[in-house]
């Protein structure tokens, strides 16, 4: 083809293009740009109408320099334009703006969708098949409604031609995947299914992916794509190199369309049919054996073409998990490639092995392969392909090789690269738990663990090591002698301090009898290591101290001393200074049996999953931990590790720390609420641990309780008179909220008083008030017809969990309301921890005879119990950096529903419940927020912070709350007030 | 497949393409995180990584790095292949195609990609019918071309 041809259409596009290229600097190139971007600007302004051509050439400048990454705010309407072009190559550069840079402007959409619809229609295929790309590349919901009845009558037309159809079916392959809902099944599926036997592979290539997705959602209707997809890939497997003439790539025939059978093959078991069975069979033993073929050409493309056939036959084969024959066939495939010289084929094969390894016919093949897997771990060059090693080991570990494997990844710890560190860390550490047959090798795993990489080990790893050996007494002993030989160490990693103090304080007492550890040299060992450590750190530590007092009485007058101690009594960190005073005060006050009860044991943490399993698989997604939960391979394993029974665990007093503590919910506080100062108050609430209150108990506990749910509520509010339960007719009984029920909620967001509802016959009027975590609300339902309505019947419902988070309690009201009257209907509310729903309220009476209900969503969202909080910018800026965690914090940028006033904007904030903060954000633009929601069970400190931006029209807003949902939920309610 | 980025070895974006709706502050993100990861990559390494939820398949072509992101089922050397032919395509239309071929005739870069991959799926694999449309296409440009008798007054 001639060089010439290429591009020759627009050579101002080419000086430009070269102009750009010369500029020596950023500068120097936006300075060119906006000179471009004002030419065009008044080209397309100016009077003289452009022709087609011109038109043409500007709107690929305007391309070009938005694919160099600058904004582009014009020239949309001219790129439409160049749609209805007759001219080839306008309309095409007019349908490529508009796929890269769609806007979903109503009226553009408009007139894009009539210029396709008309493509569409013009039974030109170059035209149509221009049109259909367009649609495939936007994938709007919008462009689905428009077309998504339309194409499949493209697509299996009698008369489309090839291009057409094979563009179709992707096209509608895209529709459907964005909205599945848009494309309407029916007769063309079963036609679409026989493009499997098309005589052009193209379009067969086409159609497997349209079918592939669409078989997912509807297996059954897509049914009879299994024996046409066999046949299809018999014929292909089968042919000569050459017989397929274009579709064969370096020798190897239909490589993608191979590709993509055997993945639609993978959404269905194998076939039922025995001869259809027995064809793919055939099938998959050829590919198996051509591999051992030796190839027909030394190019790279040639072999991976080749093997990505192969990968997918052994992912279907894996996938059908039945032929143990081709699954040990498979694995020692897999095991040729283990040692091959491609990267990429190491690489595939140990990810391949992964699976392959949690089947029950090959886990034990796998497992031969251990040497060279090891031997990978250490020598690969590539991190990528030592973390499938990784993972591989993981995977085919069992009782039978754990010792070697958790040794050798402990080994290769110490080398490894910081990326994956704390990963092989969580898997050591799973490992160690799931296949411990004694305990004690558990406690030295993961004291190792501590050793070699102190720093990756997260607070699950260790919260765990003592939730185990709490709960197992024959290990306890071994643990406490343990981690005392740990810390004499010089230098331990704080973990070690934080592992070893936690089990002296509780175990300490099982190696009291040996001298070289008696009671006043474990607590040497521990007080040495206490300055250098962190508050959390010191702040367990003192728990220890204090439990040492009930151990130990003899050291009692040595840790008051140091309890005393000017350093810790006016230690600066709050949380520091408040356990010394309290443990010193419970030192001195209590009986020896006060004492002994509160510093009881720990009793033993109910068994539920692992939280570090937990852990892996938020990591690594669905899927990591394969090999862990497939327990059919070893049934016995489950004993061992989930050989703890539950057991009821008694709620001790957490402590009111933020920093030591995972953010999650823990059980209310046992003892009775002390009065305690704003300040202190602010310090708790940031951890969303209860109604904080001055806590004794050690602080590890807390995030191992940390699943256990408040109890229910069961006695009603004290304060109030004359409580008549809510009669919840229960959700069944009563009808959905009608339609504009969300819309009236969100205008009581930021304000308690004003009109529910309204309609011909009824009005409800609402007034409330809230304090703390207490709510009053008053209904008014008027009668606006001149007939008395009966049954009058308005209850509150609580759809879901929402009885366990808040309890609201309705007065009845007169069963009839006369015509023009009012009656007036109290709730007393009382929020017990946070919720996302609000409750319903469910009005039903009669009119006239005839029946009427409805049902409304009551006004109250979990923001009506904010209380609002000052403090200074320096406060609330270390506050917003402890809420760092990514589910803290919940963002969104939306447009302005509404003129953006700032008072209007204050008047919301301040409505919305929370503190205003001025001089905290140096964009004195910027609204900055804080408050606490306050409920029975918990307190959540909230912060924002509301980002105008006049000149877009939009917003910004970010929460951050100690608890993930809270965050999110204020989040969306907010943003619907602006 | 979710996306294909060309990028040179200076870290400039030399095509993209998303098969998945996202914002253009995402798109840039998503970019400059995966240029930098490719590029610290050494040479002798795999060609496949893992990347937040998805695979990333990468190769370099002289200066040119061709970079797909693809979901977990999907098949890596395929998509190597998926790039391959790719550039042989580019290839054979601009006739040893290099870098400034691209830069300078990007609208040509997508108008092929496009008959190739649709929607993130192979459409048609075979070189001779994609390039096939693509050539009709340029005859159709010339003949119009000749209408308008010459480029001369064409400069900005």
């Amino acid at each position: 083809m001639p060089a010439v041809s290429k591009g020759d259409g627009m050579r101002g596009l080419a000086v430009f293009i070269s102009d750009i290229r010369n500029c020596k600097s950023k500068e120097a190139e936006i300075k060119r740009i906006n000179k471009e971007l004002a030419n065009i600007r008044s080209k397309f302004k100016g009077d003289k109408a452009l022709d087609g051509y011109s038109k043409k050439k500007y709107v690929c400048k305007l391309l070009f320099i938005f694919l160099l990454g600058h904004d582009i705010d014009f020239g949309h309407m001219e790129a439409v334009n160049l749609l209805s072009s007759n001219k080839y190559t306008e309309k095409q550069i007019g349908y490529l703006f508009i796929s890269v840079l769609v806007n979903s402007n109503s009226e553009l959409i408009r007139l894009i969708n009539n210029a396709i619809k008309n493509d569409l229609a013009s039974r030109n295929p170059t035209f149509m098949c221009l049109a259909l790309h367009c649609i495939a590349n936007v994938g709007s919901r919008e462009m689905g409604e428009a077309f998504a009845a339309d194409i499949p009558r493209i697509l299996v037309a009698g008369d489309s031609m090839d291009s057409v159809k094979q563009s179709a079916a992707l096209c509608l392959l895209r529709l459907y995947k964005a909205s599945p809902d848009l494309v309407p099944m029916g007769e063309w599926t079963a036609r679409v299914v026989h493009l499997l036997n098309d005589q052009h592979m193209g379009v067969v290539t086409a159609a497997v992916s349209l079918i592939t997705c669409l078989c997912k959602k509807n297996p059954d209707d897509f049914k009879t794509c299994i024996s046409l997809a066999v046949s299809r890939l018999s014929r292909i497997v089968s042919s000569a190199s050459t017989d397929l003439q274009d579709y064969t790539y370096y020798f190897v025939p239909a490589p993608w369309l191979s590709v993509k059978l055997l993945r639609l093959l993978q959404c269905y078991p194998p076939p039922e049919d025995a001869a259809v069975k027995g064809r793919l069979v055939e099938c998959l033993e050829t590919v198996l054996n051509k591999a051992q073929e030796p190839p027909k050409s030394k190019k790279v493309q040639h072999s991976n073409a080749k093997n990505a056939i192969l990968f997918e036959t052994i992912s279907l084969i894996i996938h059908y998990d039945s032929e143990p024959n081709l699954l040990v066939r498979a694995c020692n495939q897999l095991g040729q490639f283990l040692q091959h010289r491609e990267t990429n084929l190491r690489y595939l094969a140990l990810e391949s092995m992964c699976t392959l390894a949690s089947s029950e016919f090959s886990h034990e093949a796998v497992k031969t392969h251990i040497d060279t897997v090891i031997n990978a771990l250490k020598t690969e060059r590539d991190v990528s392909v030592r973390q499938r090693a990784a993972d591989l080991l993981y995977a085919m570990c069992d009782r039978s090789n754990a010792k070697q494997i958790v040794s050798e990844m402990l080994r290769y710890l110490e080398t490894a690269d910081y990326a994956i560190r704390e990963e092989i860390v969580l898997k050591v550490a799973i490992l160690a738990e799931k296949y411990a047959v004694d305990y004690s090798w558990y406690v030295d795993t993961i004291l190792n663990l501590i050793r070699i990489a102190g720093d990756y080990v997260s607070e699950e790893v260790w919260y765990r090591v003592l939730q185990i050996v709490t709960n197992r007494d024959d290990v306890q002993g071994y643990a406490a002698k343990t981690v005392f030989e740990a810390l004499q160490a010089p230098a331990c990693h704080e973990n070690m301090v934080k592992v070893g103090g936690y089990i002296l304080g509780e175990f300490g007492n099982l190696i009291a009898g040996d001298p070289r550890s008696s009671p006043p040299v474990q607590f040497s060992l521990l007080h040495s290591k206490f300055h250098l450590c962190s508050v959390a750190t010191r702040a367990l530590l003192l728990s220890t101290y204090i439990k040492f007092i009930n151990l130990f009485p003899e050291t009692k007058a040595t840790i008051q001393g140091v309890l005393r101690a000017g350093s810790q009594l006016r230690n600066a960190d709050v949380e520091l200074q408040q356990r010394a005073v309290e443990y010193l005060t419970l030192s001195s006050v209590a009986s020896t049996d006060v004492l002994a009860t509160v510093l009881e044991e720990m009793p033993p943490f109910p068994e539920r999953e692992s939280s570090i399993l937990a852990k892996l698989k938020r990591k690594k997604g669905p899927g990591a931990g394969s090999a862990l939960d497939d327990g059919r391979r070893d049934p016995s394993s489950n004993d061992i590790n989930g050989g703890v029974e539950p057991t009821p665990s008694t709620v001790s007093t957490p402590s009111p720390s933020a920093d030591l503590l995972g953010l999650r919910a823990a059980p209310p506080p046992a003892a009775p609420p002390a009065p305690s100062g704003a300040g202190n108050l602010l310090v708790d609430v940031f951890s969303d641990g209860p109604a904080a209150q001055p806590g004794l108990g050690p602080s590890a506990e807390e995030a191992f309780l940390s699943e256990l749910e408040p109890p229910a509520p069961e006695s009603p509010m004290a304060l109030l008179a004359d409580p008549a339960p809510a009669a919840d007719p229960g959700p069944e009984d009563i009808g959905p909220p009608i339609p504009e029920a969300d819309e009236l909620l969100n205008k009581f967001v930021c304000k308690n008083n004003g009109v529910l509802f309204e309609n011909q016959l009824l009005q409800i009027g609402v007034k409330s008030e809230f304090r703390q975590n207490l709510g009053r609300m008053y209904l008014f339902y008027g009668n606006k017809t001149s007939v008395q309505f009966q049954n009058f019947s308005p209850t509150v419902v609580h759809p879901g969990d929402l009885q366990t988070q808040l309890a609201v309690q309705t007065k009845r009201v007169a069963a009839q309301v006369d015509g023009g009257a009012q009656v007036q209907q109290v709730l007393n509310i009382e929020c017990l921890r946070d919720f996302l729903t609000p409750p319903l309220l469910s009005v039903r009476f009669r009119y006239g005879g005839a029946p009427q209900s409805l049902t409304l969503k009551l006004p109250v969202t979990i923001n009506k119990f904010f209380q609002p909080t000052e403090m200074a910018a320096q406060d609330f800026f270390q506050r917003w950096k402890q809420l760092s965690l990514p589910q803290q914090e919940a963002q969104k940028i939306f447009k302005a529903n509404h003129p953006m006033d700032a008072e209007v904007t204050k008047a919301k904030l301040l409505g919305f419940g929370s503190a205003l903060l001025d001089n905290v954000d140096p964009n004195p633009e910027n609204f900055v927020g804080a408050g606490i929601i306050q409920t029975k069970a918990l307190q959540v400190g909230c912060l924002l912070r509301l980002e105008p931006n006049a000149q877009a029209q939009m917003y910004r807003l970010t929460l951050r709350t100690s608890k993930e949902p809270v965050s999110r939920h204020l989040c969306e309610l907010l943003a619907q007030q602006f | 497949m979710q996306f294909m980025l060309l990028f040179s070895r200076q870290g400039k974006l030399r095509l993209q393409k998303w098969y998945v709706p996202l914002s253009d502050k995402e798109k840039k993100k998503i970019t400059r995180e995966l240029v930098q990861t490719v590029l610290a990559r050494k040479p002798k390494m795999c060609s496949f990584l893992e990347w937040r939820d998805l695979k990333i398949v990468y190769k370099r072509y002289a200066s040119l790095y061709f970079c797909c992101a693809i979901e977990d089922q999907d098949n890596e050397l395929i998509t190597l292949e998926i790039i391959h032919r790719y550039v042989e395509l580019l290839d054979k239309y601009f006739g040893s195609v290099c870098e400034l071929d691209i830069i300078f005739n990007f609208e040509k870069a997508y108008f092929i990609l496009d008959e190739f991959l649709l929607g993130g799926e192979v459409q048609e694999t075979s070189k001779k019918n994609v390039l096939k449309a693509i050539e009709q296409a340029d005859l159709l440009q010339e003949s119009q071309n000749e209408e308008w008798g010459g480029l001369s007054e064409d400069i900005l």
